[in-house]
């Protein structure tokens, strides 16, 4: 027999409600500082993750301050002739904004793609960004887990792990980041714009959510201060040709085994511009920057599609019951090339 | 002469579905109570070992928490098993209850759960499932009350002896219930006596359990359940919480409401048993078989036995003059495995039904071919007639319906652009039990009728059966008929599982009315003594599932576009709620091929995708065409309506069907449970 001590081993059960303050936010500076001077305390978008997460016990922030009223609900032309999505535009809307749908066509599919039609109607742009990943142990407390309570070891990595990361994890956290639109976005290059007691700064999105490494606690590269104002799509010709597809068991309201976004321009038969980015499979979208040199400027063929993504994939490090993702994404971006190309 | 449109056979609509359409219909955690507290569960997190200690005092310094319940404070109850809640120090699963914090809100007791300390001493679990296990064992009985084995004939010399032989293993995974109202109840101690309302398949059966736990006659345990948000099994008998919330109420004197959260049904309520099924079969090349053995090895838990009949439709499905059935379990550190839809017939017949249409692959024979040609004259065990027995007619029916004919044998040979496709087809058989009830009917002056029974309508219509029954005994109009069901002061009367409550419950309110239609106004029947006799036998219900579907050639995603159910379940009362509960069943089946599997973590020591995002069941998206139809048919062997049980049949085939369709549509046999791309994909 071995005594234990419950320590950080909390009760099964998942129900915890600590009580927290509410403050809506009206004055995005006030915000920040008040963010920024309250330890545990957490911006409130749409709440689709975040309350989950609070019922779960997951998240204990002490204070919640909503940042709804006064994030940009709008989708505006840049000049550079691309958009900037306010981090308040609700995921549906997006979805169904008419720019969207015919010159990022895989943005609105991604979107469409992801959880369901009354989570879309809440959730925000900037909190989907944010969205904590759905491994199994993270989301019970009463497991160990490196990013919920660093430390503690990540089960996962002997344990449940069929569908988490192939690429780019570490012995520390296995998770994958669970966005479907995030993975257009990357693919897009898109340009995440933040503001901090510093002020402003922008961070593209493929250098937004972190590896995990040896910090996994930690999702993205934004601060504790800093609020998502924004998310700029750069003007992109190849991203009209574009589509999203997910792979998933059940046909909807479930997250990606394997996703790809794809973008393709072929003139005669050759490919003039390609973006490419697989979910499911990483920490965060990964953007197939390989798979994409390794397209550019050759043939449109089936071969080549091959080639790419057995380039891009020769990095994975399957654990023991993941190695299926590798055939299924290369069989999910060499189909999704070949109608792309058709 | 009847002047009454008769109501058995009429499609009527559901009696409180505009009150539940209309958020009126109440359910156990709304009824509203004065100065009522909140108990929140505390669970172990060790799947063996035993407490130590319990720590207190940092929710007790919570204001608003008004006690912690634990086995160092709570009263000794005369309960066994799962219900023996905070009678010992020992923990023998993961989830277990080791604690209870009772606040003035939920939100209060729920926090407060979180304060609890537990210290353990932690002892080497064991949580795995093998079929080499050496802890197997043959328990006495299986589910309900079944012989554990059965042999007839010499099995092993048919098989070395037969032309054509199928030897394979199939496994299914642990599954769990998923109501869509989780468990929940409301106790309230007044006068010494105990009232409960409570979600669950059986008021009666509740009452008559908890009685004894608390020391009191049944006559002092009411409880209250008109609607119930569906249970599959899982509310078939009381779970601990009941018995929780009892002790909490006992013990702060205050009326309290216990409700189980989606992630605690995963520990709490029930699950179906991961199940290792070998199947064999010995044929000649026609086709007809001559030897099946069915070899079931299974879990139960080290808190008490449950062992799931898995094998025990095998025993009269076919004609075979040799055939064995056995059932092997180990006691793991892991909550006790309960009824979950068909237990025993629906996992025990995805087994046979795979392996028979390996058998037809095998001898080159169609598969609804192949059914025919072994069915049997009488029971295969017994010797017994079957009251009736129309799983011919069903594939009959079932195969033209669906277009059978337009099916390709060879495998991998159908596509629609990127989808491989496939048509499968399955047999299903469930039991036409009955048991016995009370009833109590009452002539009203106003020329209404009343009818008290402890009925559940646990989403099945069984309000809406039960009236059209009294209705055409009455030779009355059902709306002059009002049955009052859900509560346990209606007296004993058979719970609503085993697809049995309609048979039973039926029974009980036809001879009550028939007593008020020969003139008298009130009376109270009892059916212990009608329900047995007479011939002996078979009684089952029987059906035929066929469904096509399409496999990407890819990712291996399947989906079900398509689905004929055909039943031979007698006659049919209301044809509405009957076709709800065959499509059901079927989309239950399709969940269990496709989607439903609870995750082990053997190093924890528990299963580990404990909420319907990451237990999965089907979307809307997932469903496609489904066509039921039913075989003409009465059986007034079973009961006077001359009705069969349908709430199970319906998923008892259905995954075998729909995994001998992906073998049809791409050669590639899935013997393990769910199917998912995982399994399939680089294999296309």
């Amino acid at each position: 027999m071995r005594r234990v001590s419950e320590h950080r081993r909390r009760h099964r059960g998942g129900v915890a409600l600590k009580p927290f303050r509410y403050e809506r936010a009206y004055d995005e500076r006030a915000a920040i500082a008040t963010l920024a001077a309250t330890p545990g305390a957490k911006f409130l978008g749409g709440g689709t993750n975040l309350v989950d997460l609070m019922r779960l016990g997951v998240e204990t922030p002490d204070l919640l301050v909503d940042v709804r009223r006064l994030a940009s609900d709008r989708i505006d032309e840049t000049d550079a002739g691309g958009l900037r999505i306010g981090a308040g535009v609700r995921n549906s809307d997006l979805a169904a904004d008419a720019r969207v749908r015919t010159r990022y066509p895989a943005l609105a599919e991604a979107l469409l793609a992801g959880a369901s039609g009354q989570l879309r109607n809440l959730a925000t742009t900037g909190g989907n960004l944010l969205q904590r990943t759905r491994c199994a142990y993270f989301q019970d407390v009463t497991t160990p887990c490196n990013k919920r309570d660093p430390g503690t070891g990540c089960p996962a990595r002997d344990g449940e792990h069929r569908n988490l990361a192939i690429i780019g994890h570490s012995e520390h956290c296995v998770a994958t980041h669970p966005s479907d639109m995030a993975v257009a976005l990357v693919a897009f290059e898109a340009i995440v714009r933040v503001v901090g007691l510093g002020g402003g700064r922008e961070i593209p999105l493929v250098d937004f959510h972190r590896l995990p490494g040896d910090t996994p606690q930690r999702d993205t590269v934004l601060e504790r201060d800093e609020l998502i104002v924004a998310v700029d799509v750069p003007a992109l010709t190849v991203a009209v040709n574009s589509t999203y597809r997910k792979v998933r068991e059940r046909a909807s309201f479930a997250f990606a085994l394997v996703s790809v976004a794809a973008a393709l321009d072929v003139v005669d038969g050759e490919i003039r511009d390609v973006r490419i980015a697989f979910g499911g499979l990483a920490h965060k979208p990964w953007r197939a920057h390989v798979a994409e040199a390794a397209l550019r400027g050759s043939a449109a063929d089936t071969d080549a599609f091959r080639r790419a993504a057995d380039a891009e994939l020769a990095q994975a490090e399957p654990l023991r019951d993941n190695g299926y993702k590798v055939e299924l994404a290369r069989n999910t971006l060499v189909r999704t090339l070949q109608e792309l190309a058709e | 002469m009847s002047v009454v449109a008769p109501s058995i056979g009429a499609p009527a609509d559901r009696i409180e579905g505009r009150d539940k359409v209309a958020g009126k219909a109440t359910y156990a955690f709304e009824y509203e109570q004065v100065n009522v507290a909140y108990a929140a569960i505390v669970q172990s997190s060790i799947a063996k070992g035993t407490v130590r200690a319990v720590d207190s005092a940092a929710a007790l310094a919570l204001p608003g928490v008004l006690a912690v319940l634990s086995h160092e404070n709570a009263p000794t109850l005369s309960a066994e098993g799962e219900l023996a809640v905070l009678q010992s120090l020992e923990v023998s699963y993961r989830g277990q209850i080791v604690a209870a914090v009772i606040a003035d809100s939920l939100e209060t007791a729920r926090h407060a759960g979180q304060l609890v300390r537990v210290d353990y001493d932690v002892a080497q679990h064991d949580v795995e499932l093998r079929p080499d296990h050496p802890r197997l064992y043959k328990p006495d009985r299986v589910n309900p009350n079944f012989p554990t084995d059965s042999e007839q004939g010499d099995v092993e010399q048919a098989l070395a002896t037969a032309t054509i032989t199928v030897d394979e293993t199939y496994t299914t995974p642990a599954q769990h219930n998923n109501p869509m109202e989780p468990h929940a109840t409301i106790a309230v101690w007044e006068n010494d006596g105990l009232t409960l309302y409570d979600s669950n398949q059986g008021a009666w059966r509740v009452a008559q359990t908890l009685a004894p736990i608390f020391g009191i006659d049944v006559g002092q345990v009411r409880v209250i359940s008109p609607h119930v948000g569906g249970g599959f099994g899982s509310k078939g008998t009381p779970r601990p919480h009941a018995v929780l919330a009892a002790m909490c109420a006992q013990h702060v004197q205050r009326a309290v409401k216990l409700a189980v959260t989606r992630q605690q049904m995963f520990t709490l309520t029930g699950y179906r048993t991961p199940t290792i099924q070998r199947l064999q079969l010995g044929a000649d090349r026609d086709g007809r078989i001559s030897a099946i053995a069915h070899d079931v090895v299974e879990q139960t838990s080290t808190v008490q036995e449950f062992a799931e009949q898995t094998a025990v439709a095998t025993r009269m499905m076919y004609a075979s003059p040799n055939r064995r059935t056995t059932h092997r379990l180990v006691a793991l550190n892991l909550p006790t495995p309960a009824w979950m839809r068909a237990p025993g017939e629906c996992p025990g017949m995805y087994a046979l039904e795979s392996a028979l249409d390996e058998l037809a692959v095998a001898c080159d024979l169609d598969p609804v071919e192949l059914r025919i040609r072994n069915e049997p004259d009488v029971d295969p065990e017994t010797g017994n007639r079957f009251s009736t027995r129309n799983l011919v007619a069903c594939l009959r029916e079932g195969a033209q319906r669906f277009g059978w004919s337009d099916r390709i044998p060879e495998p991998a040979s159908r596509r629609a652009a990127r989808w491989m496709v496939g048509m499968g087809v399955a047999a299903a058989t469930y039991p036409a039990r009955r048991a016995p009830s009370t009833a109590h009917a009452n002539a009203e002056a106003d020329g209404t009728f009343t009818i008290r029974i402890t009925a559940s309508d646990i989403g099945t219509g069984a309000r809406t059966v039960l009236t059209q029954i009294a209705a055409d005994t009455l030779d009355a109009p059902i709306e002059r008929v009002r049955v009052e069901i859900g509560d346990s002061s209606s007296g004993p009367a058979q719970v609503a599982g085993g697809s049995s409550g309609t048979s039973s419950w039926g029974t009980a309110v036809v001879k009550a009315c028939r007593l008020l239609r020969a003139g008298q106004t009130e009376v109270s029947v009892d059916t212990s003594d009608d329900v047995d006799g007479g011939e002996p036998l078979t009684k089952q219900a029987f059906g035929a599932h066929f469904a096509e579907v399409l496999v990407d050639v890819d990712t291996g995603e399947v989906r079900v576009p398509r689905m004929v159910g055909v039943f031979g379940c007698g006659r049919i009362i209301n044809p509405k709620t009957a076709r709800s509960q065959f499509i059901g069943g079927m989309t239950m089946g399709v969940s269990m091929a496709l989607f439903e599997e609870t995750l082990l973590d053997p190093h924890l020591g528990a299963y580990v995708n404990h909420d319907l995002a990451m237990y999965h069941v089907p979307t809307n998206a997932d469903i496609g065409e489904i066509d039921v139809a039913w075989i003409d048919e009465e059986d007034f062997a079973v009961n006077p309506m001359g009705a069969k049980g349908l709430g199970e049949i319906g998923i008892v085939g259905c995954a075998a069907a729909v995994a001998n369709a992906v073998y049809n549509a791409t050669g590639i046999r899935i013997r393990d449970l769910p199917i998912t791309p995982a399994k399939l994909v680089g294999r296309l």
